[in-house]
């Protein structure tokens, strides 16, 4: 039977990949000294199962590497080997190693053979001293055979009695044996106690059996293998005797047998005379050659994108949309009898129905749009490593706080948010945390703390990345962007705008470039990737006592909450997050300024007034402020006031790209199709209140 | 045709042996440690155990034992898979109850061949 073992490649990959991330956390959490034992179990296990997949799946070069990786964590299992830094460190270059190598076998690239075996040497020289090599293994991989070619074999098998509770059979054995050769059983019953006596489940009944053929020892050891332990056993060829394998017990027999017969014995001597056969001995560098061999560049083969974008989606939610499809069905079941015979009284049942199903509907959007909701944990568990990576090379001490690690959010939000998470995370290790003396000097604890923290707010989540750092100088941020033209030196700007002036491209503090950050790029693409995401991003911070970068995100890119609202004869949309309030105009608040803005004066504060109409050159009931509402909404940091009709229903709309269906259109962030049909647009606030600044402008 | 509970931490393992033994026309049950195999098993009679020893929540070993205090179970074969061609793995697994094992990596024939040996 043939099984084409590449269909399990793909999941095999995963559960590595997943493997190696918690090999990772875990070595991360490792106290040097103290370990904790299941901990160690797990990352033990999670190799473990490496090396068996890539064993059975023919990667053998990543079964060998996984092999001393495993040695390795065994006896830190068992508790003879220390757990040292050193050992944490090179083990955590061996999940890196690792990774590169799964890497390459899963896109069928060439392995970096060199970089490999240079890991492995050092395992291996942790492992057994410095003075092992390969050879010392091999010398154990010795195997004896004995030479025979037809012979008869008297076997004695007298199992213990519980050898029927370890599952094992003698009829089983038997059938075994049966096809190595003729064979012939006698079943032994003096052991057989009285029947009033007998207990159904032992075993006392013993056989001695005659087998010929062309059989080697090794055969007949094989089909008693299992049992080896659980049965006296005594194999022999016939006739003869081999001292070594003689049980107590019959050695009298066979000294007796030998005063009668000296010439059988001598004859039989020389046939059993064993030769022993020594394999040759350099077996582990055989095994090493090989391995290389199995790497050897394939390079006609392209890198196969291996990403199918697949995701792993808990039972209870699967279980909860079963349950979901159920009621729906129920509810169809129900509308269809309705229809079948309509008349006044079934009007009342007719709504029911209907709103039952729209619930029905909803929630099972609900549950569909949980599937891919996926806990930040899998965005968050990169840090612990880098943080480490990072205090290391920087010279800090830091500690690394995780808060909120279930909280969720859609899978592709999550994508987009892990690198620039890495960004800020950075920042905050190499220009918020200073050097432990420095801390020290300043009355601080020497250790740094850095802290992430995930939570729900509204429809939003929000990261916050806190550290305890020195805080932002608003003076040299401002000098510097004085310096670099964002801003002139006599502008007055307020704290939250002079922090804002690090996301400018082509901002950089950092008095030297290190390879950790201050590439001067970075900030600015962190600020955009986010507003790109819908979400927005915030410094606060003081000086001495650290920052915290608060970014909030919408929980799923597909599904909106929004209000709809009526210009004339059109409907739009407005997400609902970026509303504050709604109301009607008083008409003594409303101060136009000549050929510029009209400013709505919304209790201390004028807000510029938008005008959809305007903007969008439409035909609207009323170009009086007085007949239509203001919504109040907030777009990056400002705030303005649409003129509109008049507010309609608040739903959830499905967002549908202007992009790829059309083509982008300021002031518009993407589309959506209404229950009656028709299409509504869906604005993009900040985008809006910048073009009917340009208009303003242009009509000035 | 057997009923065969498989037992792995591993997916891809699980789906190797799965695969094989449905293969050869055998009915195959999973589960992903020895506390879930175990309630299958409690659950429904099967003729033969295969499971892995290194697992969270309950590892082979523990189930093996578990298992041969149920009447049901006192001579169901049992093989535990494993990496380790030691000695000392295997005989724990026996002292534990088990018939006997597979040593890791093992192909799809091979699978095959040794779970002849205790079907019968």
């Amino acid at each position: 039977m043939s099984i084409d073992m590449s269909q399990f490649y793909q999941t095999f990959f995963e559960e590595s990949f997943e493997g190696l991330d918690v090999m990772e956390s875990g070595l991360l959490g490792l106290d040097v000294g103290a370990a904790d034992a299941e901990t160690v179990n797990t990352i033990f296990r999670a190799a473990h199962s490496i090396k068996g997949g890539s064993g059975t799946f023919g990667f053998t070069s990543v079964a060998d590497f996984t092999h001393v990786m495993e040695t390795l964590l065994d006896e830190m299992r068992d508790g003879s080997r220390m757990v040292t830094t050193e050992a944490v460190d090179l083990l955590l270059k061996s999940v890196d190693v690792l990774r590169e190598m799964l890497t390459a076998v899963q896109s069928e690239s060439d392995i970096d053979v060199e970089h490999v075996s240079s890991i492995q040497k050092k395992l291996e020289v942790l492992l057994h001293g410095e003075s092992t090599d390969a050879e010392a293994d091999a010398e154990s991989e010795q195997s004896i055979s004995e030479d025979s070619g037809a012979s008869s074999w008297q076997i004695s098998f007298k199992p213990l009695d519980y050898l029927l509770k370890t599952g094992n059979d003698p009829v089983r054995i038997f059938k075994e044996l049966s096809l190595l050769g003729e064979y012939e059983v006698e079943c032994q019953m003096d052991n057989l106690p009285l029947f009033a006596d007998i207990d159904p489940e032992s075993c006392y009944l013993f056989w001695d059996i005659k087998l010929s053929g062309e059989i080697k020892k090794e055969q007949i050891e094989e089909v008693f293998e299992w049992v080896d332990e659980d049965c006296e056993l005594n194999i022999e060829l016939n006739g003869s005797s081999e001292d070594e394998s003689v049980t107590e017990e019959l050695k009298p027999v066979v000294e007796e047998l030998k005063e009668v017969a000296p010439v059988a014995v001598e004859t039989s001597a020389n046939v059993t005379e064993p030769t022993k056969k020594t394999e040759p001995a350099n077996e582990t560098s055989l095994s090493i050659a090989s391995t290389q061999e199995k790497v050897k560049p394939s390079t006609t083969k392209k890198a196969v994108s291996t990403d199918s974008g697949s995701i792993r989606v808990s039972i209870d939610k699967v279980d909860a949309l079963i349950n979901m499809v159920g009621e729906l069905v129920i509810t169809q079941s129900m509308l269809g009898q309705l229809g079948e015979r309509v008349d006044e009284d079934s009007l009342e049942k007719l709504q029911d129905g209907l709103a039952q199903l729209e619930r029905n509907t909803r929630e099972l959007q609900e549950n569909v749009m949980r599937i891919r909701m996926l806990p930040i944990s899998f965005a968050f568990q990169r840090f612990p490593r880098m943080v480490r990576d990072l205090s290391g090379k920087l010279g800090k001490d830091i500690e690394l706080r995780l808060l909120g690690e279930q909280t969720e959010l859609d899978k592709t939000v999550m994508e987009k948010i892990g690198d620039p998470l890495v960004h800020l995370v950075r920042n905050s290790i190499d220009h918020g945390i200073e050097m432990p003396d420095d801390r020290e000097a300043a009355g601080k604890p020497r250790t740094g703390v850095v802290e992430l923290n995930a939570f729900h707010q509204g429809g939003n989540i929000v990261i916050e990345i806190t550290d305890d750092g020195k805080g932002i100088d608003r003076d040299v941020v401002f000098s510097k962007a004085v310096e670099k033209g964002l801003v002139s030196e006599n502008d007055n700007l307020t704290d939250e705008q002079v922090y804002d002036l690090i996301f400018a491209p082509g901002f950089s503090t950092a008095k030297e470039v290190s390879d950790v950050s201050g590439r001067g790029v970075g900030m600015d693409v962190v600020k955009r990737n986010i507003r790109e995401l819908g979400g927005n991003i915030e410094i606060v911070s003081a000086k001495g006592e650290g920052s915290k970068i608060t970014i909030r995100l919408p929980l799923t890119l597909a599904i909106l909450d929004g209000q709809l609202i009526r210009v004339g004869g059109d409907t739009y949309i407005v997400p609902l997050v970026s509303i504050i309030e709604s109301l009607q105009v008083k008409a003594a608040q409303v101060n136009a300024i000549a050929g510029q803005a009209e400013l709505y004066k919304l209790r201390d504060e004028y807000i510029p007034v938008v005008r959809l109409h305007n903007v969008f050159d439409l035909k609207a009931d009323s170009e009086v402020l007085t007949d239509g509402l203001i919504v109040v909404v907030e777009g990056d940091g400002q705030r303005a006031g649409l003129f509109v009709d008049d507010l309609m229903g608040q739903q959830q709309v499905v967002i549908k790209s202007l992009e790829t269906n059309y083509r982008p259109v300021d002031g518009v962030s993407g589309a959506t199709i209404l229950g009656d049909g028709t299409v509504a647009l869906i604005l993009d606030i900040t985008g809006l209140i910048k073009l009917s600044q340009q208009e303003r402008i242009e009509a000035a | 045709m057997a009923k065969i509970l498989a037992v792995d931490d591993s997916a891809s393992m699980r789906q190797m042996v799965s695969f094989t033994l449905k293969g050869a026309g055998h009915d195959v049950m999973e589960a992903c440690d020895g506390a879930e195999a175990l309630k299958l098993a409690q659950t429904n009679q099967v003729d033969l155990v295969l499971t892995d020893v290194n697992m969270p929540n309950m590892d082979g070993v523990t189930l093996i034992k578990e298992l041969r205090t149920l009447p049901n179970y006192k001579f169901t074969p049992m093989l535990t898979l494993t990496t380790e061609s030691g000695t000392d793995k295997k005989m724990e697994g026996k002292q534990a109850g088990a018939t006997g094992w597979i040593v890791k990596p093992f192909s799809p024939d091979q699978l095959l061949a040794t779970i002849k040996k205790v079907l019968g």
